[in-house]
Parts: C-alpha cells; sequence; structure tokens
C-alpha cells in the first residue's frame, strides 16, 4: 500500500499525470456523447469536467497541480481562437447577401443577453465579481475569460458559466425557435451562435448547413462584439 | 503543420503586442483572428496547410474548455453562495438572448426583402 501511495505521490508531482487525465476524460465524455446519439445533457465537457473534479476531490488534489498539466490543452485556447478567422472568412460572400439584418439582429440579441444577465444577477443580489463573471458568458470561452479579466471577474467562475450557457441554449434554444415560430436556418444559426458560441454552433449545424454557417459567423462576431463593447459599458454602467 | 501552426501563434502573438501596445480593450487572440481574417482578404484565401491545421485544431475546440471548466473547484463555496441566482440568471438571459435574435433577424431579412426585393 505504502509502495502504491508512493508511486502516486510521485505521478501526481509530474505534469504528464493530469494532462493524461485531460485527454482520457475528455475522450469518455465524446463516447458517451455520441453513443447517446447527441443528447444535451451529455455534453462531453461537463462530463469530462465533472469526472475530473471528482478526482481531485476523491485524491484532495488542488487545482493549481491539475492545471500545471492541464496547461497544455489550456494553451490551445489561443491558436484555436486565431484559426475561428477561417470559417469567418470562408462564409464572408454568405454574410454580405444579409449583413444589416445580421448586425443589427446579432447587436441586439448581443445586448440582451449581456444586459438581462447583469441585470437579473445584479438584481437578485450577486455581488460584483460574480455579476461581472457572468456578465460576458455568451461568447466563446476564450474570449469570455479575457473580458471577463478585464471588467473584474473570476476567469475561471466564466469558463464554468460559459459551458453552461452553451448547454443551457443548445438545450433549450431549438425549442423555444419553434414556439416563437422563427423558421429560417439563417434566423435559427444566428441565435443560437449568438447566445451559446460553439456549443451552440455545434447543435446548429444539427439543423442545416445554413444555420451551421450563421451560428459560426453570430459566435464570430458576438466574441468581437462583446470583447469590444462590453469593458465600455461595464465601465459606463458602474 | 508546424509552419501553419507557427502561423497562428505568430498572429496571436502580433495580437497580444498590439493589444498592449496599443491598450485594446480585447483579448490578445481575438485582435490576432482579426489580423488573420485581415490577411486572408488580402490575399484572397488561406494556403491548404493553414486551412487543415485549422479545422484540427477547431475539432477538438471543446476539448480545450476542460482545464478551465475545472477552475469550478476554485469556486465551490461561490457556487454555493449564490448557485440559485447564477442559475436564474442564466437561463432567463440565454433564452433571451436567443429570442431576441431569432426573432429580429426574421424581421429584419422581411423587411430588407419587402424594401429590395432581394435579401
Amino acid at each position: 500500500m505504502s509502495h502504491f501511495t508512493e508511486i502516486w505521490v510521485y505521478l501526481s508531482s509530474s505534469p504528464l499525470l493530469h494532462l493524461t487525465l485531460t485527454l482520457i476524460a475528455y475522450q469518455i465524455g465524446d463516447w458517451a456523447y455520441k453513443r447517446s446519439g447527441g443528447l444535451a445533457v451529455l455534453n462531453p465537457v461537463l462530463l469530462a469536467v465533472a469526472m475530473l473534479v471528482a478526482v481531485l476531490l476523491i485524491t484532495d488534489t488542488d487545482y493549481g497541480t491539475f492545471f500545471e498539466g492541464a496547461k497544455f490543452v489550456h494553451f490551445l485556447l489561443g491558436p484555436a481562437t486565431v484559426a475561428l478567422a477561417i470559417p469567418l472568412y470562408n462564409q464572408l460572400e454568405q454574410v454580405k447577401r444579409s449583413l444589416p439584418a445580421l448586425l443589427s439582429s446579432l447587436a441586439l440579441g448581443s445586448a440582451t443577453g449581456a444586459l438581462a444577465a447583469i441585470g437579473i444577477a445584479w438584481a437578485l443580489g450577486a455581488g460584483p465579481t460574480v455579476v461581472a463573471s457572468i456578465a460576458p458568458k455568451s461568447v466563446t470561452v476564450a474570449i469570455a475569460m479575457g473580458v471577463s479579466a478585464e471588467i473584474g471577474g473570476l476567469p475561471s467562475l466564466t469558463a464554468m458559466l460559459v459551458l453552461l450557457t452553451g448547454i443551457t441554449g443548445a438545450m433549450f434554444g431549438p425549442a423555444l425557435l419553434h414556439l416563437l415560430c422563427v423558421r429560417d436556418s439563417r434566423a435559427k444559426g444566428l441565435a443560437l451562435g449568438a447566445a451559446s458560441h460553439g456549443i451552440g454552433t455545434a447543435r446548429a449545424v444539427q439543423i442545416d448547413e445554413t444555420a451551421g454557417a450563421f451560428s459560426g459567423i453570430a459566435m464570430g462576431l458576438n466574441g468581437l462584439l462583446t470583447a469590444a463593447m462590453l469593458p465600455l459599458i461595464w465601465r459606463w454602467l458602474f | 503543420m508546424l509552419w501553419a501552426l507557427t502561423a497562428l501563434l505568430a498572429f496571436q502573438l502580433a495580437g497580444e503586442a498590439l493589444v498592449a501596445w496599443l491598450q485594446l480593450p480585447a483579448p490578445g487572440p481575438v485582435v490576432g483572428m482579426a489580423l488573420l481574417f485581415i490577411a486572408l482578404i488580402i490575399r484572397g484565401g488561406a494556403p491548404k496547410a493553414l486551412a487543415e491545421t485549422s479545422r484540427g485544431l477547431l475539432s477538438h475546440l471543446s476539448l480545450m474548455f476542460v482545464p478551465a471548466g475545472v477552475g469550478v473547484t476554485l469556486h465551490l463555496t461561490v457556487l454555493a453562495d449564490s448557485g440559485a441566482v447564477i442559475g436564474v440568471a442564466l437561463f432567463v438571459s440565454t433564452l433571451a438572448a436567443i429570442a431576441v435574435t431569432g426573432l429580429a433577424m426574421t424581421w429584419a431579412m422581411r423587411l430588407s426583402k419587402r424594401k429590395g426585393g432581394q435579401e
């Protein structure tokens, strides 16, 4: 037993262990998600996070030790965000055609999401750090974490809220849009991408190609819009 | 592959540098994305290697959320304190954003169709 403990202590002091665990947990999550036929509640990220949190709590490992390994995966968010320029460019022609409608709807929806989140959290008595962490929840995580840090939120709390926002939108968005008689794929995709970033986009792709394309555009543009506008609005509000 | 990854990192680095230099209110990688977008417009498309590497990287985008997501362990007390508030704010604001964006887009496209006879 003590021999096993020794090996564990040795391994857990190296970044290799938690990097490997991160990759394994994600792949288990992805497998379960695909096996279920894409059930929104079995979101692979949610499952992976739940498994890893359980492992950290059971083995009494602190987040800093875990992140020493997981940071190699986390680092890739930067270049991946830069890479979003390519799908955005590929859809340029389609975007140009409905640009005025797209931009005005996106600005309205983006403002509604952020202001409603700020307003509700504030009205229900959340502290300023929590409110600042919720505000950028509708954009892709790399951008949201940057904006959160800038307006005084907790980036790691924001990351979790971004995740939950994505899952909420993917789960309930399509039914809500149906209820509101929104039938156009461009409108459906734009709404899912604007409110629920990548996870919403993954759901929009399942509707059809047009919805997927417009969701990707909405995700990219809302990222830029939020990064540019939210810190300014925040300074004006508080 | 290596070249494409270097290019992505170089654009990110340029983005970070520009943010630090001009005190921009946006994260470095986002400015990097904008710079790459401008470069693609000037060049008229992405080189094959860059398009392939980007596709590979983006297909695993959700994996990259995981390390930050596990950071929830840092905030278990925050969640215990204001979990309900956070839940209500997230749920209502997300559905409101979806409803407003979807309806606005539907109406705006209908309007431009009526006005210009085109979409």
